[in-house]
């Protein structure tokens, strides 16, 4: 490559970096701007502040913004980890067994992922009221299991899938049981595929809106997302632009964490899942 | 010890003989594959194909949340009803539009991130890397406020700093008429769901082997002649698959219209207008008809995809 | 340490293809059984069914005087080494070997001295605490073996072990397994495609074809008895010549002139319209070296050169002939089952390193008409097999290899291995 050549590469190489994060920059900016300054229609705040971070983790707001990142966390984990369990079991079947509905199991995965949310939630909304899950934290995760399941197991079974077949087979002949081959060689062999497809489950059931809106109507379970949504239509501040970022940036605070500790796994999965999967 | 093969012995009647063509093994691991799997695929059905068919029986009844007494069967008359009305077809057309546009964009813009990417020196790749995963990882409602907030007449800086534009002014409203709205819409989803596409695209551009480039250089190709007729055709398989989620995603738009117009100016998709009327009016059954419209397009839109160009998931997963 | 029997052993699929139709062949105790055939032929299968990674469709396979088609894997006490090792890449090369013993939960001091006395042999002390990815191919495939041998099995099962490694690799850890099968003296069966491991390591060679078993014997009487075209042409490199024939009188009429048979051979042959002669490369030579009184023994012809290849030692000719339409297809369709591309009909033919014959010439060949087979074209049977002489190859093969088990195990752990190479050295001397 010559040095021009080099110079374009790194030139656009810098654009993509200020492309992805020039609206965070500005949301962190604007986080920063005092209730008085938030009008100053210029990009950086004239008077750095923490006033709004006060109002969301301390003032008028925190009673709508606490519960709501309590809920987010509690309900997103909890989705998380049940749909790894469960997609941890059925990417093993499906890349290391041989049995009919291999490919029904993954069509059914693939048909779930393009199932537009908003026609589910009618139902859920009515049926949840009736029996009583309506505003509650297993009224979201039940749904949020729609939008991580099949991503895990197409994700999951892609990695297993890597992972060669012969290992089993000589720790069985090694003199291991099923469940020893299992666990002692496949299992530090997915540790990382399951990691890695646990941050995506994650980030999914974090970016969810339409279940947190539609489900929920108290802080007893509303999510962030839903709750952020929500912050206009509330009437209990005059301007929410500031509040509403600074609880903006707490919520990308942990995405960002994760993509910074594990760029590499997180593209891996993503494009393995799709690609490959 | 014999020199050939032996001779046959008496052929002992085998105990595990075949059942039915399969063995005993076989059934064994047929069953455990669906003990494996079952309870997987059972929660998927459960929290889909049940609520489905729950809509689509909802649809049929004229039913209003806050007056249970006077659900009614009236068959078909909701679809009647929906489709009849400009609504509808206001937002399905808005819903295409946003599609259409974001996917287009997101194509040529994501080829040529990854492009960017592909080349990058080992020492930035990680930092564009990261920078790229950053959008894709951003809730979409933190990005639809960030971008409305840019926008924003008061608190936005899109104006003062594009005044030189023409038909910029410091008090242009993008929020008060439908096609600034939708621009605006779409420039956030864009943003946002780009890098996913760059990325499928550049684990594409990876399966490219280099040596075809390489031979192409050697029978005389230019950069162009070579993106077009070696690196492209080889990747299509990344590209469609690309193109059929991202399409099926984008017609689903609903988080940020949410945020940005709250469907204001004429600017609602089919999600939107089915969360209205379910979820703000509380009318189950129309809401339930617009819900089955919307699933509807999506399986035909998903159908089209891998029918019209023969998008064949099993190769593209490299099988 | 065990015999492994096998009784009418079929192998179906699902779409009723048998991989392996009725195999019946006897592994003695102690014994190292290739397993060969051209790709496709259902060796690996047979290897996966003794091992139990494969279901048995119908037959009885018993190890050790006992029926095991219903056991796991793991219940019957053998050890197999993987084409790809299949090293668990989350491990040490350390825990790697240790695997099968910590599976039966030997105690720790046992596992360690079991372990170092594997690694002592296989030279692998100084990469213990490697992970497999640090390590060569070479080392890669010791470690598979320490694995094999840290556990007192039943017997070895060899799947294509060396088909991952370089041509020189190949060879030295070719000595390495015969070497180590020699002093542990334990039951071996050892699946290849390469007919050059299938001669040097085996006892005996179970050569296969689509499923089926077409000769089990030594590697010197494979190579000097065949039963038939498929085994003549698969075993040796080069491979033996296959020309058109007719017989008149005790003489068959060939391309390369006329080549006289024996009564007792004539007799055998007599009967058919076309006939193809068998002839190796070496049953060839430059009639211009032979020797005055050997010359009588065989026939001269002349013929055309078309290429000579000369390697130092050896030297080949290859001389075009032709054939009639029906030999040719036949003739091409064996070599494509032979894994190879058979694009023209041509002798190859072994002359000394030191001939002067060059391309494009004319020269004058000797051939050994003592040894030519004749096969029937249609059957391919071996119509000139002497069963007898073949049966006492494989006797005299089997007597050297309780002696050199016996002196392997006499030397005990010495290490220098030195039964282990007189027995490839005397198979080797077989081949040639």
């Amino acid at each position: 490559m010559s040095s021009r050549q080099k110079t374009w590469w790194i030139v656009g190489g810098i654009l993509i970096i200020i492309y992805a994060l020039f609206p965070i920059a500005w949301i962190i900016s604007l986080s920063f701007k005092a209730p008085s300054d938030i009008a100053n229609k210029s990009f950086l705040p004239s008077d750095p502040s923490f006033e709004n971070y006060t109002t969301i983790l301390t003032g008028a707001a925190s009673d709508l913004f606490l519960p709501a990142l309590r809920n987010s966390f509690g309900i997103c984990l909890i989705a998380t980890a049940i749909s790894c369990i469960l997609s941890m079991f059925a990417a093993y079947a499906i890349a290391r067994l041989d049995f009919p509905g291999k490919k029904l199991i993954l069509s059914a995965a693939l048909g779930v992922a393009i199932f537009p949310v908003i026609s589910i939630v009618t139902p859920l909304f009515n049926l949840w009221r009736q029996i009583g899950l309506y505003d509650t934290w297993p009224g979201l995760i039940i749904p949020y299991l729609s939008l991580t399941l099949p991503i895990s197991i197409w994700t999951m079974s892609a990695f297993f899938r890597e992972i060669p077949w012969e290992m089993e087979q000589a720790a069985q002949v090694d003199g291991a049981t099923t469940w020893q081959a299992f666990r002692k060689v496949i299992v530090p062999l997915a540790a990382p595929g399951v990691f890695t497809t646990a941050i995506i489950a994650f980030f999914i059931a974090w970016n969810d809106f339409a279940y947190g809106i539609s489900l929920t109507s108290t802080s007893a379970a509303r999510p962030v997302p839903a709750a952020l949504g929500l912050f206009s239509g509330a009437s209990q501040f005059e301007d929410p632009t500031g509040s509403i970022a600074a609880a903006a940036v707490i919520v990308t605070i942990p995405v960002v964490v994760l993509v910074l500790l594990f760029q590499r796994r997180i593209v891996a999965g993503l494009t393995n899942g799709a690609v490959k999967g | 010890m014999s020199t050939t093969t032996l001779p046959p012995t008496e052929k002992t009647q085998p105990v595990s003989a075949p059942r039915g063509g399969i063995s005993d093994r076989a059934r064994a691991e047929r069953k455990l594959g669906w003990m494996l799997a079952g309870p997987a695929f059972a929660v998927m059905m459960l929290v889909t194909a049940y609520p489905i068919l729950q809509a689509v029986w909802y649809s049929l009844f004229n039913y209003r949340l806050t007056d249970p007494e006077n659900r009614a069967f009236n068959g078909l008359s909701n679809y009647v009803v929906i489709l009849s009305d400009g609504l509808w077809w206001q937002s399905l057309w808005v819903t295409v539009l946003i599609t259409v546009v974001t996917v287009a964009v997101e194509l040529v813009l994501g080829f040529a991130l990854a492009l960017v990417m592909a080349k990058a020196l080992q020492a930035i790749r990680p930092v564009v890397r990261a920078a790229i995963l950053i959008p894709y990882a951003v809730i979409t409602v933190v990005s639809a406020f960030a971008w409305q907030f840019a926008f924003d007449v008061d608190t936005g800086f899109v104006n003062s700093w594009f005044a030189w534009l023409p038909g910029v002014a410091a008090d242009t409203d993008w929020f008060g008429s439908q096609g600034t709205s939708l621009l605006v819409i779409c420039l956030a989803e864009i943003w946002k769901t780009t890098p996913f596409i760059s990325l499928l695209l550049l684990a594409g551009l990876a399966q490219v082997p280099d040596v075809l480039q390489e031979a192409a250089q050697v029978d005389g190709a230019t950069w162009w002649q070579r993106m077009w007729k070696v690196t492209i055709p080889n990747m299509k398989a990344a590209i469609m698959v690309a193109l059929l989620f991202r399409s099926l995603d984008a017609f689903r738009v609903f988080d940020s219209i949410f945020v940005m117009t709250a469907g204001a100016n004429g600017t609602e998709s089919v999600s939107f207008l089915a969360y209205r009327q379910t979820i703000a009016r509380v009318e189950i059954g129309l809401g339930s008809a617009v819900s089955v419209l919307l699933f509807i397009c999506v399986v035909l839109i998903a159908f089209g995809f891998i029918k019209g160009f023969k998008i064949d998931l099993a190769q593209a997963r490299g099988e | 340490m065990a015999s492994i029997e096998m009784r009418n052993i079929v192998k179906q699929y699902g779409d009723g293809f048998p991989a392996v139709n009725d195999v019946s062949l006897d592994i003695a105790d102690g014994e190292f059984m290739i397993l060969v055939g051209p790709s496709g032929c259902g060796k690996s299968t047979l290897l996966r069914m003794i091992v139990g990674l494969e279901d048995i469709t119908s037959g009885d396979m018993i190890i050790g005087g006992k029926r095991v088609n219903d056991l796991a894997p793991r219940e019957r006490n053998l050890s197999m080494v993987f084409q790809n090792y299949a090293l668990y890449p989350h491990m040490t090369v350390y825990e790697n070997i240790a695997f099968p013993l910590r599976l039966s939960k030997t105690p720790d001091d046992e596992v360690r001295r079991r372990v170092t006395e594997a690694s002592d042999v296989l030279e692998l002390k100084e990469h213990l605490e490697r992970k497999p990815a640090n390590l060569s191919g070479g080392q890669r495939q010791r470690v598979a073996m320490g694995r094999a041998i840290v556990r007192q099995a039943e017997a070895f099962l060899f799947d294509e072990p060396l088909s991952n490694l370089d041509a020189k690799l190949r060879g030295q850890m070719r000595t390495e397994i015969s070497r180590l099968q020699r002093r542990l003296g334990i039951t071996t069966v050892y699946v290849t495609h390469d007919q050059t491991e299938a001669m040097t390591l085996g006892d005996r060679v179970c050569v296969l074809r689509k499923g089926k078993i077409q000769q089990v014997a030594s590697p010197r009487e494979l190579y000097e008895q065949p039963v038939n075209l498929f085994v003549a042409g698969f075993i040796g490199s080069p491979p033996m010549n296959f020309l058109p024939a007719t017989l008149e009188g005790h003489a068959l009429s060939t391309p390369f002139g006329s080549i006289t048979l024996d009564e007792q051979r004539a007799a055998a042959v007599r009967g058919r319209d076309l006939l193809l002669v068998g002839i190796r490369p070496e049953y060839f030579e430059d009639a211009s070296l032979v020797d005055e009184a050997k010359l009588p023994l065989g026939s001269i012809f002349r013929a055309r050169v078309d290429v000579t290849e000369w390697l130092g030692d050896s030297q080949y000719a290859y001389i075009p002939y032709e054939a009639p339409e029906a030999i040719t297809a036949q003739l091409r369709d064996l070599s494509r089952e032979l894994d190879s591309e058979e694009l023209r009909t041509q002798a190859i033919v072994s002359i000394d390193s030191t001939s002067r014959i060059r391309e494009g010439r004319e020269a004058e060949f000797w051939l050994d008409s003592r040894k030519v087979h004749v096969f029937d074209p249609q059957t391919g049977e071996n119509l000139t097999r002497d069963a007898e002489a073949g049966a006492r190859l494989t006797q005299m093969a089997a007597e050297d290899r309780v002696e050199q088990v016996q002196d392997a195990q006499g030397r005990g752990g010495t290490g220098d291995g030195g039964g282990g190479s007189v027995g490839s050295g005397a198979h080797r001397a077989g081949a040639a």
